[in-house]
This record gives structure tokens, C-alpha cells and sequence, in this order.
């Protein structure tokens, strides 16, 4: 059992979303606990999973026992498991805040949460490149599909765009991985860095094409600047749990280009080591200032947590780009803090938008929330977004600024990274004013599903438990940097020790 | 031979890249279609072209690459269930939108709201038919 446990994460959500569906035609009260259910689970799954790579370092499960590199292999390193754990965390609160009515807004939400994790899940623990793809595509469609749920004008124009970019991006991917199979003749990625550090000369320019294809892919889900622009639409128009879980999808991008890019174009790659940082370095700057600006105008409470998801691609990207274990370690723990805070903050959007009847989420001064438990939670998101002590927005910030250093180089990242800080905090203090304290008390409306806080508080509690638990978190997030930045030994466990350069 | 593909993939991936960039969904969704052809015919190209070659060994003198096969399969299961979905989501979107544009606030602009707010304007403020106009006047 215990050998298979590796497969679990896909093989779980898979089996669950399949009876969801062959029983889509049963009561939600049945739905709701078999979902519920699932995603406990997965869970328990994904922290067994996480203490096995913590002790074990990288292990491998070799799919019909077809022998790496001909067969396809799920590789669990302490990245994945990270990734793993992050996304069964935010599949519990989004599934109870679902369960509480919106689901009924719509058609087999149950299901494609299932398939939404079955995808995540894989792509998380895919040790090929074409593979990948596939899981990525799994991930995408439950994706379209959760968008637009619940249907509606801005819904369904937002998911077109979704749609047809994601769809150019899917043909990008193909022929970035075409090309890399020409060249390299594998699709194996542990392999494909072993070739790569040893390619001639002559295909250089054809593994730089297909490196930055990938990359180019890989921003597109991650919404980086000129290929973002699809997000804040999709987010703020997606209902609030669903946009809740999208915390996490944008996040893929980012895993992937931590993923590939390390391994593939690491130390390692002679001419290629480090493909496309400096760009990338650039691009997440730009990135971050436009999404200042954008978190500064936006008009309601989701499109500017939207902004904010935009700001923290650009901050994570820098740190990726900068390159170092430190920058690293810090981006990892701003992954996990973003994405989880992220998704809090949506979740007490959609609180918002149920208790204030016609002005939903926007910030006109019609309706205030007379809850203060409301308010409270919403003052702890803010806190923990906008990077103040003593939650774990502050902590991230403070390792990502301490990783870049001070030096003249690094002016413009403090500049941006203070300015987002700051834009964050007169952003939600005007949205907080206008949704907690101004105008007469709003009157919840009857045709609205009504939306519990609940959900939202657990993932707040994490954001203490990050800060809290900080230096045990901070010592496998940096092994995690120096496994990815050293993936000798992953590769070794993929491939065995006569493919590493060197016999080593 | 080598130069039919690359001619017909290029071909196909300019049209493809053409069509997508075309304000309304049904000639987006064509130009996906094709850009979807070209990237399997790459794909499949990548095992190197070769006649007489079946994808078994023993079969003939040489054989071919299976793996490129497979995954042409694969992307074109996959590019299948997506282009039904993106059609399916066009017809919807045709339906609540109550237009086949693929950017909503296009139609706003050149065909609704814009219009109207010209016309309320001009009627408002007869005494200032200048500033009216460039108020109203849709962006190009």
C-alpha cells in the first residue's frame, strides 16, 4: 500500500469525481460529504506524502513498471509535496463554503472540483514533460468549466478569453515539447537535464526556442504582464469559492517554471543555465507595478484581490529570477502564504457579496456589514495581504527583501515591493471603510445563497500558524530551494547513477 | 517532402494566427482549429519523416519513432474535447451575451452604449454640440 501511496493523489480525486458524476443526478446532501470526503483524504494523503519526502528525500513511482526514461514517471520531491499539501488545504474551506447553498447555482461543481485536483495534483507530480501537458489540460477544462458555474454575463465573457488564450497557449506548450523531443529525443525531464548539459552546439538554438516557449506558457497561466491581462476579469468574475480554489492556478504556472526551468536549465545547462531570468527579472517588475496600479482602481472587493493576485506573480517571479537558495526559500514561503491568504480573502469576498443584497462587493457607500466577526476577519486578511506584522504576508516580504540585499541593483525590486506593501494597505483600508463602516446596514437578500465565514477563518488560522511555526516551516522550504537548485539527486533517483555526468 | 510539411505547417499556422486574431468567436474558433492542425503535423514531424518505415521493429529495414505517434494521438484527443467545449461555450456565450463578439465591451463600444451616450448628450447639452461630440465620439 504504502508504495503506491504516490499515485493516490491522482488515482483519489479521479475515483471520486468519476461516482460524483455517475451520480450527478443525486441530492446535493449526498454530494456535499462525498466531496467533503475526498478532499479530507487527499489531505491526510498529501502529508503522509510530505513527510515521506521530508525523510526520503526524492522518490519515484514508475507507472506499468515501464523503466525511466521510456515510461512515464510521477516523481515526488519535497516541491511537489509542498505543492500537494497547498492545494489539499485550499480544497477543504472552498468545498465547505461551496456546500453552504452556491452550489446550487450550478451543474456538478462537486465533480469538477474532484477533476480540478485530480490535475493539479498530477501536474504537481509528473515527472515528464508530455505528461505534464495532459495534467495541465485535466487542470484547464475542470477550469473552464468551474469559471464560468453558476453562468452570467461577465462570467461567460471572461471565460472566452480564459478559454481561447489557455487554448494557444496549450498549441505553445505542444510545440515547445515537439521540440524538445526532437532535440533531445526524451521526454523524461530528469533525462532532458542530463542531455541538455550535454547538448552540441549546433542545437542550442533550437533547445533556447523551445525553453522560452515553455516559459512563455508557463506566464501565461501564471498571468505574467503581457500575458496577464485575462485575469483580473476571470478572477473578480468567478464566484467567490471557485475564485477562492483559482489561488492556487495561477500558482501552477509559477510551480512549473520553478519546476522546469530549475531542472531543465539549472547550473547544469553550460550555455542555457538560466534561461530567461534576466527577462523574467524585468517582466515580474513591470508585472508588480502594473499591479499596484491596478489593486490602487479597482472599484470592489474581488477584482482588487484580483490585482493582488497579480502583484504577488511579479513578487514571486522576482524571487525566482534573482535565483539564490535564500531567494528561494522566501518565494516558496510567499507562494504558500499568498495563495492561502488569497484565497481566505475571496472567501470573505463572497461573505461580503452574500450579506450585502444589490451592492454586493463593490465599494459604494450603500450597504455597510454590521457583523464586526465580518469585519475582523476581513481586517486579518488585510493585514496578512498587504504584508503588516505580525501575520504571514509580512514575513514573506521581509525573507524576499533580505534574500535580494540591499545592494543599488535591488533599488527598484525594495521600491516595488514597499510600494506594494503600501498600495495593499490604503486599498483595503478603503475597502474596508465603505464594506464595515459607512452607509446603513445592509439587508441580506433572500435569493442569495447564503455564504458562511467559517472556511475563511481556517485558512486565516494558517497565516498565524505559518508565522508561528516558522522555523521548522523555513528549514524544509530551504531544502526544498537547495534540492531544486542541486537536482543531482532527484535525477539520480529518477534515473539511476550512470546517467549523471561524471558517473557521479 | 520535408518541404511540404514545413510550407503546409507554415501555412497553416499563419492562417490559424490570422483567423485568431478576428474580432468574432466562429473565426477565432477556426483559426484554433488550425493552429491545433499545424502543432500535430509539427509534433508528428518531430520523429523525423521517413517512407516505409512502420512504427514496429522487424517489420522493415528501418523503423520509425513511435513515441511522436502517440503523443499526436494523445494531442489530438485532447484538442478535440477542448475545440467541443469552446464551441459549446461560443454558442452559449452568443446566447447570454446576445452577440458573437469576442471581446464584450467591443460591442459596447461601437455599437451601443457609445451611441446612445452621444445622442443623451446632444440632447442635453444642445448649447455644446462640440464638446459633445468628442465626449461621445467611440475610441478607434
Amino acid at each position: 500500500m504504502s508504495s503506491h501511496l504516490l499515485i493516490l493523489p491522482v488515482l483519489l480525486p479521479l475515483l471520486a469525481g468519476a461516482v460524483l458524476l455517475l451520480f450527478s443526478g443525486a441530492r446535493l446532501a449526498w454530494k456535499r460529504p462525498i466531496n467533503l470526503a475526498a478532499c479530507v483524504a487527499l489531505l491526510v494523503v498529501a502529508v503522509l506524502l510530505l513527510l515521506r519526502a521530508t525523510e526520503g528525500g526524492a522518490q519515484v513511482y514508475v507507472l506499468g513498471d515501464w523503466v525511466a526514461p521510456f515510461g512515464i514517471v510521477l516523481v515526488l520531491d519535497r516541491l511537489s509535496a509542498l505543492m500537494l499539501v497547498i492545494t489539499a488545504v485550499l480544497a477543504i474551506p472552498v468545498t465547505l463554503a461551496m456546500s453552504a447553498g452556491t452550489d446550487r447555482t450550478g451543474q456538478n461543481f462537486h465533480g469538477l472540483l474532484q477533476f480540478q485536483l485530480m490535475g493539479l495534483n498530477g501536474a504537481f507530480l509528473t515527472g515528464d514533460l508530455f505528461n505534464l501537458f495532459v495534467f495541465f489540460e485535466i487542470l484547464l477544462i475542470a477550469s473552464y468549466a468551474l469559471l464560468v458555474f453558476g453562468g452570467g454575463r461577465a462570467r461567460v465573457a471572461a471565460s472566452m478569453h480564459y478559454v481561447i488564450l489557455n487554448l494557444f497557449g496549450s498549441a505553445l506548450f505542444i510545440i515547445a515539447v515537439g521540440l524538445l523531443y526532437g532535440v533531445t529525443g526524451t521526454l523524461n525531464m530528469a533525462d532532458m537535464a542530463v542531455r541538455i548539459a550535454a547538448l552540441p552546439a549546433e542545437d542550442v538554438a533550437l533547445v533556447r526556442a523551445a525553453g522560452l516557449l515553455l516559459l512563455v506558457v508557463f506566464a501565461l497561466k501564471a498571468a505574467l504582464l503581457p500575458l496577464g491581462m485575462w485575469l483580473p476579469a476571470a478572477y473578480a468574475s468567478a464566484a467567490a469559492p471557485i475564485a477562492a480554489l483559482f489561488a492556487i492556478m495561477s500558482k501552477v504556472g509559477l510551480y512549473a517554471i520553478f519546476r522546469v526551468h530549475g531542472l531543465l536549465f539549472g547550473d547544469m545547462a553550460g550555455p542555457l543555465a538560466g534561461l530567461g531570468q534576466s527577462l523574467v527579472w524585468w517582466l515580474a517588475l513591470a508585472t508588480m507595478l502594473l499591479g499596484i496600479l491596478g489593486v490602487l482602481g479597482a472599484r470592489d472587493l474581488r477584482t482588487l484581490l484580483a490585482w493582488q493576485v497579480i502583484v504577488s506573480v511579479g513578487t514571486l517571479l522576482a524571487g525566482w529570477s534573482l535565483g539564490t537558495p535564500e531567494a528561494w526559500t522566501a518565494a516558496l514561503f510567499y507562494m504558500v502564504h499568498s495563495t492561502w491568504m488569497t484565497a481566505a480573502l475571496f472567501l470573505i469576498a463572497g461573505v461580503v457579496v452574500a450579506r450585502r443584497g444589490e451592492a454586493r462587493d463593490s465599494f459604494m457607500v450603500d450597504a455597510r456589514i454590521a457583523s464586526p466577526v465580518v469585519g475582523l476577519a476581513f481586517l486579518a486578511g488585510a493585514v496578512a495581504l498587504a504584508g503588516i506584522p505580525p501575520l504571514s504576508g509580512f514575513v514573506g516580504k521581509a525573507l524576499l527583501l533580505q534574500a535580494a540585499g540591499f545592494s543599488g541593483d535591488m533599488t527598484i525590486f525594495w521600491v516595488l515591493m514597499l510600494c506594494s506593501g503600501l498600495a495593499g494597505l490604503l486599498a483595503f483600508s478603503r475597502a474596508g471603510t465603505s464594506l464595515f463602516w459607512r452607509g446603513p446596514v445592509a439587508e441580506v437578500a433572500a435569493e442569495q445563497p447564503p455564504m458562511p465565514l467559517m472556511p475563511a477563518l481556517l485558512l486565516l488560522v494558517l497565516s498565524v500558524l505559518l508565522v508561528a511555526g516558522g522555523g521548522p516551516i523555513l528549514d524544509y522550504l530551504a531544502a526544498t530551494a537547495d534540492a531544486m537548485l542541486q537536482p543531482a539527486d532527484m535525477i539520480r533517483a529518477v534515473l539511476g547513477d550512470r546517467y549523471l555526468p561524471g558517473g557521479a | 517532402m520535408e518541404l511540404l510539411m514545413a510550407v503546409s505547417i507554415g501555412v497553416l499556422t499563419a492562417c490559424g494566427i490570422y483567423l485568431m486574431l478576428r474580432a468574432r468567436t466562429f473565426p477565432v474558433v477556426m483559426g484554433l482549429m488550425m493552429l491545433g492542425y499545424a502543432v500535430n503535423l509539427f509534433l508528428f514531424s518531430m520523429g523525423r519523416l521517413a517512407t516505409e518505415a512502420p512504427a514496429v521493429i522487424g517489420r522493415a529495414e528501418t523503423h520509425a519513432d513511435p513515441l511522436p505517434q502517440a503523443l499526436v494521438l494523445t494531442a489530438i484527443v485532447i484538442g478535440f474535447a477542448m475545440t467541443a467545449y469552446v464551441v459549446i461555450l461560443i454558442i452559449r456565450g452568443r446566447k447570454t451575451l446576445e452577440h458573437d463578439y469576442v471581446d464584450d465591451r467591443v460591442n459596447e463600444r461601437d455599437h451601443g452604449v457609445a451611441e446612445q451616450g452621444l445622442s443623451k448628450r446632444a440632447v442635453a447639452m444642445p448649447e455644446t454640440p462640440a464638446s459633445a461630440e468628442a465626449d461621445g465620439e467611440p475610441r478607434p
